[in-house]
């Protein structure tokens, strides 16, 4: 059985396998190393790095919700050097494709953070955020805007040298696919997609937000059929790869995001229905695609019927 | 050193501790016990039923209030939908439970210690009491709402002096908050330790009084957490520049793996 995922264009990108865990959902892989070997998944996304550190948003940041939950964590993280220095050796990079997230407020701070990470060995690709709704300096703008998001997708992939970059897309968007083909245009390698769906919950007896932000990101199971329409629809509308994700929990849902047409899919919120999910997502998939006689996912990615 | 583990576990009863109105509130919920190297007092475990569909997707966490050669005990009071279901856990049920989790109480053999505990947040203190190398240096001042036989108190009195304080109103309240106010005073004047686990409220008086008298003070938080193991950064709480644990920065601590127990002048606590 085949479920190596080689990504095409120039990227050289290649997976074990096509389960990769999601930013801000996994930490820096570390956290996760006790429940399961690491080099056993396709790879891993890392918490949000911005250039220098940030708090976050305040208390509480995160609440439960219906098939899924809304954060507001803020991109709370220690700046890109602290993750150099004390987060990336403790990884097996030489096993497992690290993929670094990041964000930043304007396209040359962009350009700056990715220069950074662009100089070191262990990084396999650089994810870039411009669809984060938690930040007020505009995160969402970057992603809402087809002109703004290309140029964002200039100044990475200018500083990026020969490391891939991924555009991360927000589903808050009249037309995914505009936003899309910009990225495409400016040169993005890849792109992925969902981030988290705007949204809110409130308390009536307390009467108060669920979280202190009032608005946040909600993801989980709740967001699946959004997220598996916008990855039809960009990859329909790109020709890039594309890494699809939004509410997967289960090795049917993974099939679903490549029969729509996706090379690979990432896990988030399902990472906390238990710390060693992934790991287990990845055996889960191998016995479903022997049960359905699915010797090659290149051969079934994007085979739906219309 | 980690030596967390995730597994699935089967429930070995769950039974009922006194009643509210005729409801039963408070359970000490029995699992089969998990093949842990170790585990301190103060740490916790995430339990989530493996029943549970999606539509809950957390896990809850809970001290570990006692592990014997055949068991792990939690002791669990319902407060919302969550607690609610795991009421309604049965003998053979099965748990997915990670851990043993978290940054334990400090343990000083020799040194009196005073356990304050507020409501449920005696859990963690029954553990205490349980693994204390020598708990004739220990004593507990109890406060709760409910009934006492809703609580595991009974137990604790076997190993350590603890005296309970039913409040039934403000004027009880304030009674007991000058109570804990003197011990704290006297255990600072004698280089003690104070513990503490309770509601926010309970923790921020506490360390108020801790800071007036310069008591060594240890709080255990409850914060909402997701993840349990430190990469959600739901759980956070705010650290003061006395925070010296390892790895902490931009003044924030996540409560899963540098607490739930912090010590008192390292962290900020929040409103409600
Ligand atoms: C480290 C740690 C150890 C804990 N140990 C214990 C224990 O030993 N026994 C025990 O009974 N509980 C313990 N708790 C609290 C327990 O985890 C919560 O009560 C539980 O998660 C609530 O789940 P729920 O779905 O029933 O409530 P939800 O439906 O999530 O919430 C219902 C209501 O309860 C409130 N609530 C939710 N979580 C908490 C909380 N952590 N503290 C206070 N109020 C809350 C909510 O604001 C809401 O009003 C611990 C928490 C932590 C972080
Ligand atoms: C707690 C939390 C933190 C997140 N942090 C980030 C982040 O730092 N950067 C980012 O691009 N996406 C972040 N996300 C979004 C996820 O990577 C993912 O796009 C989204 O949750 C949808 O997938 P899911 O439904 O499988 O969780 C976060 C999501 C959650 C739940
Ligand atoms: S619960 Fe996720 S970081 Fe603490």
């Amino acid at each position: 059985m085949n479920m190596n995922v080689t990504l095409p264009g120039s990227t050289g990108l290649q997976f074990k396998n096509p389960i990769l865990t999601a930013s801000g959902t996994f930490g820096y892989g570390v956290e996760f190393a006790p429940y399961g070997d690491l080099t056993s998944l396709g790879g891993i996304v890392v918490k949000g790095l911005s250039l220098e550190p940030r708090a976050g948003n305040p208390m509480p940041r995160i609440a439960e919700t219906p098939c899924g939950m809304l954060n507001a964590v803020g991109l709370q993280n220690s700046g890109v050097e602290t993750f150099i220095t004390e987060k990336l050796p403790k990884l097996p990079t030489d096993e497992l494709p690290v993929i670094a997230n990041i964000y930043a407020c304007d396209p040359a701070e962009f350009g700056e953070l990715t220069a950074v990470l662009a100089a070191e060995k262990g990084i396999a690709a650089i994810e870039v955020n411009i669809s984060c709704p938690n930040v007020r300096e505009g995160g969402i703008l970057f992603g809402q805007d087809a002109t703004l998001a290309a140029r964002v997708t200039e100044a990475v992939k200018k500083a990026a040298g020969d490391k891939p970059i991924i555009i991360k897309l927000s589903p808050n968007v009249t037309d995914i696919t505009t936003i899309a083909k910009a990225v495409e245009g400016a040169g993005a390698d890849v792109i992925s997609c969902i981030n988290t769906l705007s949204g809110m919950g409130v308390d009536i007896r307390t009467r108060k937000p669920l979280i202190a932000n009032v608005i946040g990101g909600l993801s989980g199971p709740a967001i699946k059929p959004v997220a598996l329409r916008c990855t039809h629809q960009v990859c329909k509308a790109v020709s890039i790869p594309v890494i699809g994700m939004g509410g997967i929990a289960s090795a049917e849902d993974v099939l679903e995001f490549i029969l729509v047409g996706a090379h690979a899919v990432q896990v988030g919120t399902s990472n906390f229905l238990r710390p060693d999910f992934s790991f287990r997502l990845v055996k889960e998939l191998e016995q479903l695609m022997e049960k359905m006689n699915i010797t090659d996912l290149e051969e079934f990615r994007g085979s739906l019927k219309l | 050193m980690h030596q967390e583990q995730c597994t699935t576990l089967t429930v070995l009863d769950n039974v009922p501790f006194g009643t509210v109105s005729g409801e039963s509130l408070f359970f000490a919920l029995r699992i089969e016990r998990p093949e842990w190297a170790d585990w301190q007092p103060g740490q916790f475990v995430m339990l989530r039923p493996e029943g549970w569909a999606l539509d809950m997707m957390w896990a809850r966490p809970f001290s570990i209030c006692r592990v014997s050669k055949r068991d792990l005990v939690i002791f669990f009071q319902v407060v919302g939908r969550g607690t609610k279901r795991l009421a309604e856990l049965k003998t053979g049920d099965k748990v997915v439970v990670w851990g043993p989790l978290g940054t334990p109480f400090a343990v000083e053999d020799k040194t009196p210690t005073l356990l304050l505990a507020g409501g449920i947040g005696i859990a963690p203190l029954v553990a205490y009491a349980q693994k204390h190398p020598q708990p004739w240096n220990l004593h507990m001042e109890f406060g709760h709402r409910m009934p006492l036989n809703c609580y595991p108190f009974e137990s604790i009195n076997e190993r350590i002096t603890a005296a309970s304080h039913l409040e039934r109103g403000p004027d009880d309240l304030a009674h007991f908050l000058d109570l804990i106010e003197t011990s704290i005073k006297e255990y600072a004047e004698s280089d003690g330790l104070v513990l503490a686990c309770g509601p926010t409220p309970f923790l921020r008086a506490v360390q108020a009084f801790a800071a007036k008298h310069g008591a060594r003070c240890q709080l255990s938080l409850e914060n909402r957490m997701a993840c349990g193991v430190g990469a959600c950064l739901g759980c956070v709480t705010k650290t003061t520049d006395k925070m010296t644990a390892k790895g902490v920065a931009a003044g924030r601590a996540q409560a899963c793996e540098h607490g739930p127990v912090f010590w008192a002048d390292q962290i900020v606590l929040d409103e409600d």
